[in-house]
């Protein structure tokens, strides 16, 4: 261990500074704004508002689960457009853009200490397509015959025949066009985040001294520009057999007893691409959760988060393993079932990094001095879900275990509890953590705490018995459930419940909405540095940031991100730009 | 505070639900009683784990809140401890893969004595094939299924004319017997799903899938689509009578084989395949419309 000086911990600037782009009009500063923090806000209000579509998508959906026979205009065929687009929504729309697009635009570039982004240009792009991505979406609701009801794996051939809504209609043609434009301006996005983290950030900012917050942004990038092109080309080749009567994915089919004029294609080659792009952005929506929830810890706990290093190398390894895990959504695809000894092995050996993580979390809280501010409070309830449904993973890699429980509800519970619930508390701690950086001011406490409460158990009691159900039998993506010999009365009165606490945690989101809205202009003024955290986003002269971030001068770094507590330092806090040492510095060397 | 409280109910409440509730698996009915051992197992180790987690948090909380004057600990990395806790993670994590391992080469091992069956997956219903006398089931293609010919059985194939077809209507199995089920679809994915058996498998079009069990009692179990096919995809059920010996037989006494399906139709023939592919097609569109009608 080396004690940190200034002398040789700030090497000379090795990239001049960038030139920004100044805007010259209302239109160029808050529209079609080169700022990463206003892509940012535009980002976040986008996926915002479509996740409010699948918000309500959801509700519709457990109505015809939890009270089926109920409501007339729930049909078979509404039913599977409400699921395919709830899904799909949820999966790119709203956590892949928010994560990325949201919290990397904004936090990338003031956390390593950069202006802006190194292509505000592109960057802007990839916002506008971005949106045009979300209303080609949007449209397929009110084209003919409605939005594809193929559930959000596409699967082929079901997905382009006319058993299922949309696939002779346009509703398949919108959503594949839309992927397509998605990854487009997901790369334009993705390509700024990778260069600004390697080339942009200040002096002194080592990469081992970047925050876990652009660690796991950072290598969520890395995997999405390498997983996305698989769906890309999955895309691609479907809309062609779609239009132009290929046959990449479509062999001899009969359908309705007529002859369709397709041959020798493979429908599981579709699952291939689609998985090898389906698992990575599994870890590409969490491991933007796991730094920014590591920074939150660490943070409302005022001590340095424990095993930087580890953390650091497991995420990497939790993104390099990702690749080569995706088949085990295909044990009973009916793939060589040879293929399942190689991919439960390598899912399995996920487990050993994801759980260091959790073990860090929770050893950074030993000895801490744990504030349970609301960001803290969502942090212990992501570690919570995280951990449950992390756990029901290794029943589901474990590929004989998946062979009764896949595509039932199991399955279900499973994944919303890991990478539905899990992430979006992280997404609700970051957004109050950072609203008074991006706003000023805070957000409502009353009114949070109200939203923690309802939302963390809400989520809970509604995603831990339906594993249950999974476990007696009940399959997914069932529009109705009569004459289901497996199910007993009550397990249709659990569905009832299920169905309640859905519509009530999502009435806490609308609580949330307003307090968002409300506190813009209302809320308690933040300060600067209203946490007492250490990172350079909490160190800019104004607050709200101004445009160029710092000022005159950039900061210069002269220590790692989690100097909480130092021994000997005044304050429980060090910024990462004061140099100096305090006592015997233990930034990891 | 309240939260260290909801923390420890949360443990509390998960296990009480798990061993007190009524939603439990349904009685097995093969030989698949490893796979629910296999689950039994991750229960117990995945359990302890959370509540050990989640309560040594709830612990921390306690201990550690924020009082006036209170400062944290400054400790940035304990190499022995991070070591120890990868050591007893890999060691918990390969007591769920061994067993899962051997477990999964028995599934896919199938026994040499497993007897032949096929099913035949469309929207919205099953079908199934038997080998017939020869224990060989004849070949078939999806390009040549018409209404005379609704499995694709290539008429030519010797092997194939005494093959037992049972369209859209029960199967019954033998109880005590090994079978190897042999999956094909002819329109989209389908999965043959029978929950009591824990098995399933997808069948794909253009391929033939497979897996094996033994029906270990008799029953009636019902068979369910567990892969996403169109929008009559919840009501694509099916039977399967698992019989004694005895009982099986006399069935199978009744079943017609595919030469005599195709044979030149007779005036008041009981067995019009083309007339029953429609009705049996039309019932389903008909619980459909029905559906969409309310």
């Amino acid at each position: 261990m080396v004690d940190v000086t200034p002398a040789d911990a700030v090497p000379p600037a090795e990239v001049a500074e960038m030139e920004l782009y100044h805007p010259h009009s209302w239109w160029t500063k808050y529209v079609f704004s080169q700022d990463a923090k206003v892509i940012a806000v535009q980002y976040s209000a986008t996926a915002t508002a479509i996740g409010l579509v699948a918000l309500m998508l959801s509700w519709l959906m457990r109505l015809q689960l939890g009270f089926p026979g109920t409501f007339d205009f729930i049909t078979p065929e509404a039913y599977y457009q409400f699921i395919t687009m709830h899904g799909m929504i949820m999966v790119i729309y709203l956590l892949t853009a928010l994560f990325l697009g949201g919290f990397g635009n904004y936090l990338i570039p003031l956390m390593v200490g950069a202006r802006d982004m190194v292509f505000p240009y592109v960057n802007m792009l990839s916002y506008w397509v971005y949106l045009l991505a979300v209303l080609v979406l949007v449209s397929s609701f009110f084209a003919p015959g409605g939005p594809t009801g193929a559930g959000w794996t596409l699967y082929p051939p079901q997905a382009i025949t006319s058993g299922t809504p949309g696939g002779q209609d346009w509703g398949i043609i919108l959503m594949l066009s839309s992927l397509i434009l998605f990854i487009i301006g997901f790369t334009m996005g993705g390509l700024n985040y990778v260069v600004t983290v390697l080339q942009g950030r200040t002096r002194g900012m080592t990469l081992m001294r970047l925050p876990l917050t652009v660690w796991g942004i950072f290598t969520a990038t890395v995997m999405a520009l390498l997983a996305f092109p698989a769906l890309f080309v999955a895309c691609v080749m479907m809309l062609l057999d779609r239009l132009l009567g290929t046959s990449f994915f479509m062999p001899a089919i009969v359908e309705m007893g007529e002859q369709l004029q397709h041959n020798g294609g493979s429908p599981i080659l579709f699952q291939h691409l689609f998985w090898f792009f389906g698992h990575p952005e599994v870890y590409i929506v969490a491991l933007p959760a796991f730094g920014i929830v590591s920074d939150l810890i660490s943070t409302h706990a005022r001590k340095n988060i424990f095993g930087y290093r580890m953390m650091v190398w497991a995420i990497i390894a939790i993104g390099a393993l990702s690749f080569v895990v995706w088949a085990h959504h295909m044990y009973v695809s009916g793939m060589n079932p040879y293929f399942g000894f190689f991919f439960a092995t390598t899912t399995l050996i996920i487990a050993v990094p994801t759980a260091i993580k959790v073990y860090n979390w929770v050893l950074t809280l030993w000895r801490g001095d744990i504030h349970l501010t609301i960001p803290m409070l969502f942090a212990l309830a992501f570690i919570v879900t995280f951990v449950n449904g992390g756990l029901t993973g290794l029943f589901l890699g474990n590929v004989v275990v998946d062979v009764p429980l896949s595509d039932t509800m199991f399955v279900v519970a499973h994944f919303h509890m890991v990478m539905g619930v899990a992430p979006i508390l992280v997404i609700f701690g970051a957004i109050y953590h950072w609203y008074p950086k991006v706003t000023g001011r805070m957000l409502n406490e009353t009114l949070g705490r109200f939203h923690f409460w309802v939302t963390f158990l809400g989520a809970y009691l509604i995603f831990f018995p339906m594993h249950y159900l999974g476990l007696m039998g009940v399959p997914r993506r069932y529009a109705e459930l009569t004459d289901m010999n497996i199910m007993t009365e009550s397990a249709h009165h659990l569905n009832s419940f299920i169905s309640i606490m859905a519509f009530i945690v999502g009435f806490a989101q609308m609580v949330f909405l307003f307090n968002l809205i409300w506190s813009i202009r209302h809320g308690r003024e933040a300060g600067g540095n209203p946490w007492r955290a250490t990172t350079l986003e909490w160190q800019t002269p104004e607050t709200p940031p101004a445009h160029g971030n710092f000022g005159k001068d950039l900061p210069i770094v002269y220590r790692w991100a989690y100097d909480y507590s130092v021994p000997g330092a005044k304050e429980d806090f060090i910024p990462q730009n004061v140099p100096g040492t305090f006592g015997p510095s233990r930034e990891p060397a | 505070m309240a939260i260290v409280l909801v923390l420890v109910l949360i443990v509390v409440g998960s296990v009480l639900f798990h061993l007190l509730s009524p939603w439990w698996w349904t009685p097995i009915a093969s030989n698949w009683d490893y796979i629910d051992n296999t689950i039994i197992i991750s229960f117990w180790i995945t359990g302890i784990v959370f509540a050990a987690v989640v309560l040594f948090m709830a612990y921390c909380v306690f201990r550690f809140r924020h009082r006036e004057g209170n400062r944290a600990a400054y400790e940035p990395e304990n190499k022995r401890l991070e070591s120890w806790l990868m050591i007893a993670t890999a060691a918990g994590v390969t007591a769920l893969l061994v067993p899962g391992l051997f477990v999964w080469s028995r599934f896919v091992n199938v026994p040499s004595d497993a007897a032949d069956i096929e099913v035949i997956g469309q929207q919205w219903q099953w079908s199934f094939r038997l080998p017939g006398k020869d224990g060989k089931l004849g070949t078939s293609d999806t390009r040549i299924v018409s209404a005379e010919n609704p499995l694709g059985i290539i008429p030519g194939d010797p092997n194939g004319q005494d093959d037992i077809v049972v369209e859209a209507a029960d199967l019954h199995l033998p109880v005590g017997k090994p079978v190897k089920v042999l999956l094909r679809s002819i329109d989209v994915l389908h999965d043959f799903y029978i929950p009591e058996f824990r098995a399933k498998m997808d069948m794909i079009p253009g391929s033939v899938t497979y897996f094996w069990f033994t029906p270990t009692r008799t029953g009636n179990f019902q068979v369910l689509c567990a892969e996403l096919c169109g929008q009559g995809h919840p009501l694509m059920h099916g039977v399967v009578m698992v019989d004694t010996e005895q009982d099986y037989l006399a069935w199978l006494g009744q079943q017609q084989t595919f030469a005599q399906l195709s044979a030149p139709k007779q005036t008041g023939s009981a067995n019009q395949p083309s007339e029953k592919t429609m009705a049996s097609s039309l019932d389903v569109a008909a619980k459909l419309e029905k559906l969409e009608a309310r």
